[in-house]
């Protein structure tokens, strides 16, 4: 059951994920990466994540994309201009696909122990209350930085995007 | 046909970093080959998103808080590089009438 959920969700974020860039709309591709989100999401949870999975569902699939599709709307994007590139050069990324995904096989299959399983429901310290136990003790002046953080980036947002006045 | 292999019980832990790995290389191939500033920025973002992912595996594997705490960081910063890069976008567009990365290219030469 595990190994179905997952390969479902799997499937879903790799073709969302190709849609994404072989889209040449930029509304197509942010679509695409709300799916590949959305897929993640439900990953997370079966890794026992849910504080990960909600965050990930209302901040980046919520907050951040609606931002993406705002822009896409304000600027009134259109679709890519067709590439100019020689035929060549598009079939010799094949080979080295392959290689790449040969690669991204091999080594975590064979740096992992066979034994290591995600069973759901195996680790259940992902909930709200340890993240909060452990942002509040051990990373509390990284949280507490992470606000001046988003401080300045609204600082500068709002310096850069604001209309001149004269 | 050869039967089909039996599906295992538990999820082996290097499906979900084959399957990171698979989305950081999609997004690295939509930074390099797109020429759209917004969809070079989402690229960007599934990057992310694929760290995320290897975060909450090891998370799992070492049955601790702590890669999640991470990829909690991450997203913070996500969303404050998508609300700067944002408006860097519409103040480029604003000053070329131009979303074509290859037709920004000031700093060239």
């Amino acid at each position: 059951m595990d190994a179905i959920l997952f390969l479902l969700f799997a499937a879903i974020a790799v073709v969302c994920g190709i849609n994404l860039i072989v889209q040449r709309h930029p509304i197509a591709s942010a679509l695409s990466l709300v799916g590949v989100m959305g897929a993640l999401a439900i990953l997370y949870l079966l890794l026992g994540g849910e504080f990960i999975a909600m965050a990930q569902l209302i901040v980046y699939a919520g907050a951040i994309m609606v931002l993406f599709i705002f822009t896409i709307m304000l600027l009134n994007a259109g679709a890519e201009h067709k590439s100019s590139a020689r035929l060549w050069v598009k079939w010799a990324g094949l080979p080295l696909l392959l290689i790449l995904l040969g690669i991204a096989w091999y080594i975590p299959h064979y740096l992992t122990p066979p034994s290591d399983g995600v069973n759901f429901g195996a680790f259940t310290g992902g909930g709200p209350e340890p993240i909060g136990k452990s942002l509040f003790t051990v990373y509390l002046l990284p949280f507490e930085v992470t606000s001046v953080l988003i401080l300045i980036a609204l600082l500068g947002a709002i310096v850069l995007a604001r209309k001149e006045i004269d | 046909m050869p039967p089909l292999p039996a599906l295992p019980a538990s999820v082996p832990l290097s499906w979900y970093l084959t399957l990171s790995g698979i989305l950081f290389c999609l997004g690295v191939a939509g930074f390099l080959f797109r020429r759209n500033i917004i969809t070079v920025f989402m690229s960007i973002e599934l990057m992310l998103n694929a760290v995320n992912l290897s975060f909450v595996t090891f998370s799992y594997k070492f049955k601790q808080v702590d890669g999640h705490i991470f990829s909690f960081f991450v997203m913070v910063v996500a969303a404050a590089e998508a609300a700067v890069g944002l408006a860097i976008i519409l103040t480029v567009f604003k000053n070329r009438q131009t979303l074509e990365i290859d037709e920004v290219s000031s700093l060239k030469n």
